[in-house]
């Protein structure tokens, strides 16, 4: 297992290489750039909803903390990005411990709905707080990120080091995974009671795994907002936090890769969906935006009936399923040629 | 004069207007293997309950050796060597027959989330130990074989088996099994039998709850009967059976 997921972060890691060559268009090296964002925040939602089997719908908001700390900090206090990033962690990790403590000592779905509830807090902060967030027209002016005096100021450079976090994110998650700490969150998804009787402390792990995720999240925020350069509350709404669980789910709960897959999937699908509509126009067919949300909601409704592992999961044993049975057929056909 | 393990004094739980367990004073001897019995509903599986820290005791004491047991948590009392298996199985589905156990021995390490991440080469030779000695409890109970199944794909006889391994990972000194041979058909329970006397020679302490009267009467050194969260009857199998408060509480009057 462990080989398998080393296997997947090179061909992550050599289509990275790869990619910009590929694309060439700035405009789908952005799309590249955002689809980053969504792995490394589904990467760290999937230990906290596929392995650990705690359940947050409000992740968008931990995106926002650190989107808006790194905007604040260095638009307001002048502060480096860096440092501006790392309050962004701290202050999201404080959060979730904050939403952890009362919630992770019960069994249920308390944490979605704290993390619901917190998600709208967030967001209604967002638009509100003007003095502070700029509400409904939010902070511009955001620097770039720097580099040991290298400013990351074209798409191609931010393509890379984006996706160098990403992959990063992709081998801390995986070690986690396949050690002891990653084998007791597991258990507590299997069972709780069993997962105490062998000396898991459950209730500090799921606020230790809760705060992980959380700080995957604020990462993410800060660099959104170092990439865009201005943010608003728009993207930070409740809806985008249910898009983040749909990509998990699309992709597969129980498996990095397939939350990885799912984001990078829902992420390219509207490009996807808008040369669709370009090509039904030329049969004289309409295709709005508005039918956007009906075709996700369709992929996830036949992804939860047919594949309920996920995509990733789904396909992978669908195709062992296709080369079990030509093996058959092909073994059979073999025969008769005899 | 074997030495107790366990002691508990006046333990009392109350659940609501209901009294599970009513002033039980039980000592159970070191080394050797006790079976709690009793009618359905009598308090037994609130026993092993009260003691493996899942339920809180209304009043009373739990002593394992010195150490007061009331009010630890479950994670707790495991770290001191207490381990159980569940009357409806708990293992791990959503892991391999392997990783169950390897969950086991999380007890014998110390690393923690941020270790685990970012040195993993260091933890190498620590995650080779604890898959050998997984591995070997999984040889122990004949199910090296499924090492890299899911556990939730094993029949139940196996499940049975495997939450045992992965007791027997913890290393514990005192173990509980709740309804071991339950669901299990006899040449399962004949295997479960002679399971606990290898339990047992390895010098672990065995108390066990089971309505299968004739892996009771073979297997434990000692039997111990409650009714309504009382003791009615404690004593060696053969005591117990010929005792007229026992075959009453079992058959009626």
């Amino acid at each position: 297992m462990k080989i398998k997921d080393y296997v997947g972060i090179g061909i992550v890691m050599a289509a990275v290489a790869v990619a910009p060559k590929l694309v060439g268009n700035e405009y789908y090296l952005g799309v590249l750039i955002f689809a980053a964002l969504n792995c490394l925040t589904c990467t760290g939602l999937c230990l906290l909803m596929g392995y650990a089997g705690q359940i947050s719908i409000g992740h968008g908001a931990f995106i926002a903390v650190g989107a808006y700390t790194s905007a604040v900090l260095t638009t307001k206090l002048g502060w480096s990005p860096w440092t501006a990033m790392g309050c962004g962690v701290i202050l999201a990790a404080g959060i979730a411990v904050f939403m952890g403590l009362p919630t992770m000592r019960l069994k249920g779905h308390y944490l979605a709905m704290a993390t619901l509830g917190f998600a709208s807090i967030i967001h209604i902060v967002a638009v509100a707080a003007v003095d502070v967030t700029g509400g409904p027209s939010g902070i511009t002016g955001i620097p770039r990120l720097q580099l040991f005096g290298f400013v990351l100021n074209s798409d191609t450079r931010n393509f890379y080091f984006y996706w160098g976090i990403v992959v990063a994110g992709l081998l801390l998650a995986v070690n986690l995974i396949h050690s002891r700490v990653g084998r007791g969150l597991q258990a507590i998804h299997g069972s709780e009671d069993a997962a105490a009787s062998l000396g898991v402390n459950i209730a500090v792990d799921k606020i230790k795994v809760l705060v992980l995720s959380a700080v995957y999240a604020s990462i993410s925020g800060s660099l959104y907002a170092h990439y865009v350069l201005f943010i608003d509350p728009g993207p930070f709404d409740v809806m985008h936090s249910v898009l983040l669980v749909t990509m998990v789910a699309v992709g597969g709960l129980h498996n990095i890769w397939g939350a990885f897959s799912g984001a990078l999937l829902l992420s390219l699908l509207p490009e996807g969906l808008s040369f669709l509509s370009e090509y039904l126009q030329t049969f004289d067919i309409r295709y709005r935006t508005d039918y956007d949300t009906l075709i996700y909601g369709g992929i996830l409704l036949l992804i939860m009936l047919f594949l309920p592992e996920g995509l990733f999961e789904g396909l992978s044993r669908l195709l062992k399923t296709v080369f079990s049975l030509r093996r058959k057929w092909g073994g059979g056909l073999a025969r008769h040629a005899e | 004069m074997p030495n107790s393990i366990l002691r508990l004094e006046n333990l009392r739980k109350k659940f609501g207007g209901v009294v599970a367990v009513d002033d039980l004073n039980l000592v159970f001897n070191k080394g050797e293997v006790t079976a709690l019995i009793g009618p359905n509903g009598a308090g037994k599986t609130t026993v092993f309950n009260l003691i493996t820290g899942f339920v809180k005791p209304t009043a009373g004491t739990i002593l394992f050796k010195d150490i007061r047991l009331n009010h630890k948590k479950p994670h707790a009392i495991a770290a001191l060597g207490i381990g159980r298996t569940f009357q409806n199985v708990q293992v791990f589905s959503n892991m391999t027959v392997l990783e169950n156990v390897m969950v086991g021995r999380h007890l014998r390490s110390r690393n923690g989330m941020l270790m685990s991440a970012f040195l993993p080469p260091m933890l190498r030779r620590e995650e080779n130990r604890i898959r050998a000695s997984a591995q070997e409890r999984l040889v122990l109970l004949g199910l090296d074989r499924y090492a890299h199944l899911p556990a939730g794909s094993l029949p139940l006889g196996n499940q049975r088996m495997l939450e045992i391994a992965r007791a027997l990972a913890l290393e514990p000194t005192l173990l509980f099994l709740d309804e071991p041979a339950s669901g299990l058909n006899a040449r399962e329970t004949m295997a479960m039998g002679e399971l606990i006397h290898k339990i047992k020679s390895m010098n672990i302490t065995v108390i066990l709850v089971e309505h299968d009267m004739e892996l009771v009467m073979d297997i434990s050194d000692r039997v111990a009967v409650i009714n309504f969260g009382r003791l009615i009857a404690q004593g060696t199998p053969k005591e117990v059976q010929l005792n007229p408060d026992v075959i009453n509480a079992y058959l009626g009057t």
